[in-house]
Parts: structure tokens; C-alpha cells; sequence
């Protein structure tokens, strides 16, 4: 019996991360995208160029693709607190709830309420309307991560609460410390960063990849190419030495906070002065010992504390019921900071071309932007799965277990809704994904079509896939 | 009387209340209209269909999003027994709202390929699916939840009672009315013509329910009986059921004469109507038979924080939400597709 109660919560943990970890991928994406979308379309409205319109009705398809996906898998997210940690949404509820609420009244309304007129609108409103309708779409993703980046920083850094001794609920005391807890803007800022980033690197693959097809058909790529290709590897150069910078920031703040949670990251097991960075190991929670450790000396203690001999904690101070599984985030911190380094030399690269005039022309560097695709998004779940996994054995740090946040849903409950879930997903979002990367692989034109569905059949891949339109055609005829 | 903790549960029920209403109301018709492609094959009017609600379903939606937030920041002691209460059926319905609000956009990326078809099955499945959950949840609750020391204690299938599937199937024809009736107001010609006859078939079937169902629920617990049955309650409820006759006679002679509009609102009357004698009927309970409002709000520090949000935004919300109504406004036909 009791052994089913510990399956149900390690499902209950599982599914939950699970499922967040696919929604965080969508508005990532949403947030970056929408950000460039009313970039794109102020750009046009003040050049009047119409490479940056072709632009954005080209992007806006994959747009409207992406949040679609965003809202479906939120709203899972939404009814998830309670389904699998309903002790914790009881306890915490009367703090994350009503941050979760300011979220769905400051930003869902506003996103949902103006999406509408941004995918379907630029016909029926005038054109200062539509762009602003546009950023009111931006505005709201950026809303919506602050109010979900205050919830989550409160967990990891809890403030200005009482806890009622009848019922071990969380009381809000000031809601100004709770919001602006100490993990808050560091989180905020680094996870900005994070999604600008990834839809750098998804935009500049894209670029890449018609750069490449052009190259191979002997032409010479469209203008919507390389205007997006630039723009992206602006922002990689730029955007990428911020983020470490944002980083190494957030590190301080961990290690200032959850001074347990940093050695894990960096398998320290003894507090020290002028301790090493490891650059690789495997941290044994069982022998108290990082095995096959590789590290350079003096670099952990500089990094952490940007001093020489400044003193790093260590894993045995403290308890071993109180110490989160370091093998996990060990490498998931690690994979994160190595992307973010190749990121950076990637943007560096890119200023190197493009102060030789070889930006568009150097097929081995679009190759690279292409393998970068995925970077950003690997790099942010990994940044996650760090944060997340190492607050553990805490939902709410220090003061509230997550064994002891679980609902009481049954072994054969959490079992259907875990095979459900999953089946779902990998169809689902399996699907979006090669709708996504097949609408991607037709190239911008010039003239570019409206988000508008009476131009599907040339939304997808019309280049591609000649014989699937002209079936259709020849149905309809 | 200025006790705080006494009137703020109060105050957020009536708010609670008319979110879900409005959630009901708003994506009662998208849901409805899912259904309502079983029944109408043609592709360009099932396109017609579509277009009437993919500038405006995700707003809708996101009433349901506040219903559950709003559950978790003022009533997290509702929250955290219901939900675990109705697991399996939430879990479900969260998966038939991936499918069908995917569809919107799947369905059209993947035209002319045979996939496009399987989305459209997801559409239908989908809003038929979320539409039984919903109405057998909310059966669930007024047939109640066995709860110990403030936290839910019985099995994982004690919400499946032939009740729970009667207010299943009523939400469904519900929202196919509010869905038939939405498209006699929004489109022309052979849609419209069909969405009438339909209207007609849902409206004697929805009647049918919420007679069966308003009979049914006073036999669950005393307390629901005495409610509606005792002096001087009866002054007060009364009015409902007879409201209920007169907006079905109206919405049959509306539907009979040709008017655009009406029949709509007379479908909008009847859920209000549902709505306020479900409430009538659980108040003050939150989770019937054991918890009230009181029982599992949060302290008055979080509602009235929640609360001075609530009333500055909620306007602002409306206000936007029905400008982008009035620019997706007038009857689509097939001609004109989506412009
Ligand atoms: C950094 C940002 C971020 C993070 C960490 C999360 N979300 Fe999210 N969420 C968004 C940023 C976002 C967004 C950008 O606002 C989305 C993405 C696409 C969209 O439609 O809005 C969204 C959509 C979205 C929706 C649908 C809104 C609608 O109907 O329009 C819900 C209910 C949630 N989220 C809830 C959650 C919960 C409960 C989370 C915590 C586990 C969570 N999200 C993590
Ligand atoms: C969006 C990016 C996020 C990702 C990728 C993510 C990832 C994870 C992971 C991997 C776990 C499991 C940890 C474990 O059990 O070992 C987890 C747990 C959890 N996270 Fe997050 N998380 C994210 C955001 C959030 C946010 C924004 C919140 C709250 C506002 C949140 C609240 C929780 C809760 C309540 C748990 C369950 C208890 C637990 O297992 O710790 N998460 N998350
Ligand atoms: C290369 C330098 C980087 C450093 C030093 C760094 C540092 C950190 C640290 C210390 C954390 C854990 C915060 C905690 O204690 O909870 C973190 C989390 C995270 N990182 Fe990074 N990071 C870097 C690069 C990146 C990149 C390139 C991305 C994505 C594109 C990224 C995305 C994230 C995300 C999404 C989180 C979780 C949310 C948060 O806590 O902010 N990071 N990072």
C-alpha cells in the first residue's frame, strides 16, 4: 500500500513536469515571436518597405500555430496544481493562486482578446489599430511571464507570508515582498533573455536552411531571407553575451539563497575556499563523492564568488534529507552554460562575416546557424530542469515538502492520466512540430499572403509538395 | 456590518458564479458548433461554421482559465478537493481542449491532405467529450464529494452516476442549441436554413433535460428538497421554472418566424436560468454536502487583494473583448469565407 502511495507521487512529479516542460517550449516561443512580430510590422509601418510585411504574414502563421499550442497545454497547466498538489494549491494557494488570477486578468485576457484581430483584423481595422493590436499580443506574453516568474520565484525564495498555525496555510502578509521576492528579477531577466534567444536561433535557422536551398538551386536568396537571417544574428550577438552575463548574476543569487541547491549544481561536497570548477564528474549521492571529477583549480571559487579563495558550500552541510539529486542538475546546469557559450561564439562569428561582407555567402556558418535550431530551447529546459529539480525536496523552499504537497489520487488514476497525457502530446504536439517545420521550409515571398485560411493551400509547403495541391486542386474541380 | 471575512466569501461566489456563467455561455457555443459539424458534411459551410468563432474562441477559453485561478487563489479549499474529486474527468476534458482548440488551426494547415480530416474528427470528438465532462462534473458537485477533514475521500469513479450522465448529455445538447442558435443569428442560406431545423430538434431535447434534471436533484439531499419546496423560499424560486416556459415558448415562435437574434438569447435565458437554480439550490455550499464558502476560502488579506484587481481589470476586460466581437460582427457566408 504504501508502496502504490510512492509510485502515484513519483507519477504525480513526472506528469507535471512532463507537461510543463512541453507547455514552457510554446510560449518561449510565443514571447520571442510575438516580440518580433510587432518589431517587423513597425518597422514596415515606418519604412514602408515591404520585405518587413512579407515578413510578418510570414511569420504570423507559425505564430498563430505556436500559441495555439501555448494555450492548449496552459490550460492543463492551470487545472494541474490542483489535480496533482492539491495539499500545496490548499496551503499556497492564497499567494500562487491569486498571482495566477492577476496573470489570467493582466495578460490571458488581453493575448486572447487582441489575437484575434491580429491574425484575422488587417482587413476591417486600419493599420494603426492592427499594430496595435500587435503589441498588446506582446505586451500580454510579457505580462504573463512576470506574474508566472513571481509565482515560481516565490516558491524557490519564499516572502512576506505568516503561516496560520491552525491549518499550515500560507498567509499573505505583503504582497510587494512576496511579488518582488530576491529570485524574482534575476529569474525574469534571465528568462527574457532565454526565450529571445531561442526564437533567435529558430529564426536564423530558417534563414539559414533558404540561404542554403538558394545556394544549391544556383540562385540568389529572396530579400525576406537575408533581412531575417541579419536580424536574427543581431540579436544572437547581442542578446547571448547578456544572457551569460544575466547568468553568471543569477548564480550569485542562488548562492546567496539556496546555498544547498548551488553546490548540487557544481557537486561540491565540502564547503572550501579556493575550490575548483568541475567540467565534468558524476556526483554519488550515496558515497558522498564526486567520481572521474575534472575540474580547473581556483575557477569555482571565482566564478561563485569572483574572488580567489572565497568560500563555496559544499553538499555536507547539510542534511541528506535536505539535498537535491545533483547528478540531474550537474549536467542539465552544464549542457545549459555550454549553449550559452556556443550561442555567444555563434553571434561573434556572425560579426566577424558580417564585417567581411560574407554573411550571406559562407555556406559553412548557415550550416551552423541550421544545427543551431534547437539550441535556445535545449538550453532553456535544461535552465529549468536546473531551477526545478534542484529546489527539490521543496515545493516551497524550506518550508513546505514536495512529498507532502501530493493529492490523494490513486495509483490506477495517475497511471490512465499519465498514458494519456503522454500519447496525447507526442500526437499532438508531434503533429504541430511537423506542421511547424514543413510551413517553415517554404520560403518568404514577396507579396507574401495574409494569415488569412482561404490562402491555406499555400501555407504549407506549396514548393514541397506540388503533388498534394494539385490533388486538392483537381478535387475541387 | 463591515465583517470582512463574512461578506468577501460572498462577494467572490457571485463573481465566481458569473465567470463560469459567462465561460459557459461564451464557449458553450464554439463547443456547440463542434458538435454541430457531425451533422453538416460540406466542407466550404463547415469552413463558414469555423470562421464565426476562430477569432474569438480563445478569449472565450480563457474564462474557464479564470474560473480555475480564481478557484485556486479564493476558495483553494474547493480547489484542492474538487479537483482531485473529478480527477479523471478533468484530466479528460483538458485532453479533448487540446484536440479540438488545435483543430482551429490544424485542420486548416493540413488542408487538401488526408490528415485534415482526422483533425476535424479531433474538433468534433474533442467538443462533444469537453461538453459531457463539464455537465458531469458540475452533476458531480451538486450530487456531492466525500470529504474527510477537509480533504476528498472517496473513490475515483464516485462522480459516474446515472445523474452525473444526465447533466453530461444536457451540457451537450446545451451547447449544441446555443451553438445552432448562434448560427442562425451569425450566417445565410442552406447553413442557416439547417441551423434552424436543428435548433428546433436541440430545444425539445434541452427542455426535455432540464425538466428530468430539475426533478432529479431536490431527490438527492433534504436540504435541496426544503430549498425549493418550503415558505417562504417559494416566493423567491418560483419564477424560475416558470421563466423556463416562457423562453421556450419564445424561442419556438422566434425560431418559427425567422428572427436572426432571438433565438440566441432565449438559449442564453435558459442557461442563466440553469445557472441560478443550480446556485439556488447548492448555496452556501462550496463542496456539497460538507464544505461551505466559508469553509474553504482563503483569508481575507488574499480575497481582498484578488478583489481590488478583479474589480478595476474585470471592465477593462469586457470592454476589449466585446470591441473584438463588434470587429469580427455580421452574418459570414459562404462567399465571402472569412473577411
Ligand atoms: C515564461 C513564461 C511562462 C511560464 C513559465 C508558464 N507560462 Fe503559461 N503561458 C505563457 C507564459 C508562461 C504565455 C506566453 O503567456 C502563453 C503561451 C502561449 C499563450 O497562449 O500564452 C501561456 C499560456 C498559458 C495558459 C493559456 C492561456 C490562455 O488561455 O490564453 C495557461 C492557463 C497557462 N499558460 C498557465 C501556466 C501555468 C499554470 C504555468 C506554471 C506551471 C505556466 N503557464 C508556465
Ligand atoms: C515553465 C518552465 C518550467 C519547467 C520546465 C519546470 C520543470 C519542472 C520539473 C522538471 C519539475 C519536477 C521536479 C522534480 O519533481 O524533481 C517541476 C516541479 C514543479 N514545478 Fe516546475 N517547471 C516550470 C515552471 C514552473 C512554474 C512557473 C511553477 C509555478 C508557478 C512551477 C511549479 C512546480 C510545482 C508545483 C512542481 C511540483 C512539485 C515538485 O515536483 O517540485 N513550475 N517543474
Ligand atoms: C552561459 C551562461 C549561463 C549561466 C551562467 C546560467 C546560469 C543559470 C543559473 C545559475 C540558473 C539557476 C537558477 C536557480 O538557482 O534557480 C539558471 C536557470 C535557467 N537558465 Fe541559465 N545560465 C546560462 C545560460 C542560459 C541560456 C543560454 C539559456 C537559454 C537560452 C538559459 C536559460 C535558463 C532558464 C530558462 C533557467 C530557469 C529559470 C530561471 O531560474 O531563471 N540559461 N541559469
Amino acid at each position: 500500500m504504501q508502496n502504490a502511495h510512492e509510485i502515484a507521487f513519483l507519477l504525480a512529479r513526472f506528469q507535471f513536469a512532463f507537461t510543463v516542460g512541453v507547455h514552457i517550449i510554446f510560449p518561449a516561443f510565443s514571447i520571442g515571436l510575438a516580440a518580433y512580430l510587432a518589431v517587423l510590422e513597425g518597422l514596415w509601418l515606418a519604412t514602408g518597405r515591404q520585405v518587413f510585411l512579407d515578413l510578418y504574414r510570414y511569420w504570423i502563421k507559425a505564430f498563430s500555430v505556436v500559441f495555439g499550442m501555448g494555450v492548449v497545454s496552459g490550460l492543463v497547466m492551470a487545472y494541474e496544481f490542483g489535480t496533482n498538489w492539491s495539499v500545496f494549491s490548499k496551503k499556497a494557494g492564497p499567494i500562487t493562486g491569486v498571482l495566477l488570477s492577476y496573470e489570467v486578468m493582466t495578460a490571458f485576457f488581453m493575448e486572447a482578446g487582441f489575437l484575434g484581430v491580429m491574425l484575422f483584423g488587417m482587413n476591417k481595422v486600419g493599420r494603426g489599430l492592427h499594430f496595435a493590436a500587435t503589441c498588446c499580443v506582446s505586451v500580454g506574453t510579457l505580462i504573463s511571464m512576470t506574474w508566472i516568474l513571481a509565482s515560481n520565484s516565490w516558491m524557490q525564495t519564499p516572502r512576506g507570508y505568516r503561516i496560520d498555525p491552525a491549518n499550515g496555510q500560507f498567509l499573505p502578509d505583503d504582497w510587494l515582498a512576496i511579488i518582488f521576492n530576491p529570485s524574482f528579477p534575476f529569474r525574469l531577466v534571465h528568462m527574457g533573455l532565454a526565450a529571445f534567444l531561442s526564437v533567435a536561433f529558430a529564426v536564423g535557422a530558417t534563414g539559414a536552411w533558404h540561404l542554403l536551398k538558394a545556394r544549391r538551386q544556383g540562385r540568389i536568396s529572396s530579400e525576406p531571407v537575408r533581412v531575417m537571417f541579419s536580424m536574427a544574428m543581431w540579436m544572437a550577438a547581442i542578446i547571448a553575451p547578456l544572457q551569460i552575463f544575466a547568468g553568471d548574476a543569477h548564480g550569485l543569487n542562488t548562492l546567496k539563497y539556496q546555498p544547498a541547491k548551488l553546490a548540487a549544481m557544481e557537486g561540491d561536497w565540502n564547503s572550501e575556499g579556493r575550490a575548483p570548477e568541475l567540467l565534468f564528474g558524476i556526483p554519488n549521492m550515496k558515497t558522498e563523492h564526486t567520481d572521474y571529477a575534472i575540474g580547473v583549480p581556483l575557477l569555482g571559487s571565482l566564478i561563485l564568488t569572483h574572488s580567489l579563495d572565497g568560500k563555496v558550500p559544499g553538499m555536507k552541510d547539510f542534511p541528506r534529507d535536505q539535498r537535491p539529486p545533483s547528478p540531474v542538475i550537474f549536467f542539465s546546469f552544464r549542457i545549459m552554460v555550454a549553449l550559452g557559450v556556443l550561442m555567444m561564439l555563434v553571434g561573434f562569428w556572425s560579426l566577424w562575416h558580417r564585417r567581411n561582407s560574407t554573411l550571406f555567402t559562407s555556406p559553412a556558418f548557415h550550416r551552423v546557424a541550421l544545427c543551431m535550431a534547437p539550441a535556445g530551447f535545449l538550453a532553456l529546459l535544461c535552465g529549468w530542469i536546473t531551477t526545478e529539480v534542484g529546489r527539490q525536496p521543496w515545493t516551497v523552499y524550506g518550508l513546505l515538502r514536495t512529498s507532502q504537497s501530493v493529492s490523494p489520487v490513486v495509483l490506477s488514476s495517475m497511471v490512465v492520466s499519465m498514458t494519456v497525457f503522454v500519447v496525447v502530446y507526442v500526437v499532438v504536439f508531434g503533429s504541430g512540430l511537423g506542421i511547424l517545420v514543413r510551413m517553415l521550409g517554404r520560403e518568404p515571398e514577396e507579396g507574401e499572403h495574409d494569415a488569412d485560411p482561404s490562402h491555406a493551400s499555400d501555407i504549407l509547403a506549396t514548393r514541397t509538395h506540388p503533388a498534394i495541391v494539385d490533388a486538392s486542386a483537381a478535387k475541387g474541380a | 456590518m463591515m465583517d470582512f471575512a463574512h461578506w468577501l466569501p460572498i462577494i467572490w461566489a457571485v463573481i465566481l458564479i458569473a465567470a463560469i456563467s459567462i465561460y459557459v455561455i461564451l464557449d458553450g457555443f464554439d463547443l456547440g458548433i463542434g458538435m454541430l459539424f457531425m451533422l453538416e458534411r460540406d466542407e466550404t459551410r463547415r469552413n463558414v461554421m469555423i470562421s464565426t468563432i476562430a477569432p474569438v474562441w480563445d478569449g472565450n477559453e480563457t474564462w474557464m482559465v479564470l474560473g480555475g485561478a480564481v478557484l485556486y487563489g479564493v476558495f483553494p479549499g474547493a480547489y484542492a478537493t474538487l479537483l482531485p474529486a473529478f480527477y479523471l474527468p478533468i484530466v479528460l476534458m483538458l485532453v479533448a481542449l487540446i484536440f479540438r482548440g488545435v483543430a482551429f488551426e490544424f485542420r486548416v494547415m493540413t488542408r487538401g491532405t488526408p490528415r485534415a480530416r482526422h483533425w476535424d474528427l479531433g474538433f468534433m470528438i474533442g467538443s462533444a467529450v469537453a461538453a459531457f465532462c463539464q455537465g458531469s462534473v458540475l452533476g458531480g458537485v451538486i450530487q456531492g464529494v466525500k470529504v474527510t477533514d477537509g480533504a476528498f475521500s472517496g473513490g475515483s469513479l464516485d462522480w459516474l452516476t446515472p445523474f452525473t450522465i444526465l447533466c453530461g448529455l444536457s451540457v451537450m445538447c446545451g451547447y449544441a442549441l446555443l451553438g445552432a442558435t448562434w448560427l442562425v443569428w451569425r450566417t445565410t442560406g442552406v447553413l442557416e436554413a439547417s441551423c434552424r431545423h436543428w435548433a428546433g430538434r436541440l430545444a425539445i431535447g434541452l427542455f426535455t433535460c432540464i425538466v428530468a434534471v430539475s426533478f432529479w436533484t431536490p431527490l438527492l439531499h433534504a436540504p435541496y428538497l426544503r430549498r425549493w419546496t418550503e415558505w417562504p423560499n417559494i416566493l423567491f424560486v418560483a419564477p424560475v421554472p416558470v421563466l423556463v416556459i416562457v423562453f421556450g415558448l419564445l424561442l419556438a415562435a422566434s425560431l418559427r418566424k425567422g428572427h436572426s437574434r432571438v433565438p440566441f438569447l432565449c438559449a442564453l435565458g435558459w442557461f442563466f436560468l440553469c445557472l441560478s437554480g443550480l446556485g439556488i439550490t447548492v448555496w452556501p455550499y462550496a463542496v456539497p454536502p460538507t464544505l461551505t464558502l466559508w469553509d474553504v476560502s482563503s483569508p481575507p488579506s488574499s480575497q481582498f487583494f484578488q478583489l481590488v484587481g478583479t474589480v478595476t481589470l474585470l471592465p477593462i476586460i469586457l470592454t476589449y473583448t466585446i470591441y473584438s466581437y463588434r470587429v469580427f460582427r455580421g452574418k459570414v457566408s459562404e462567399a465571402d469565407g472569412y473577411h
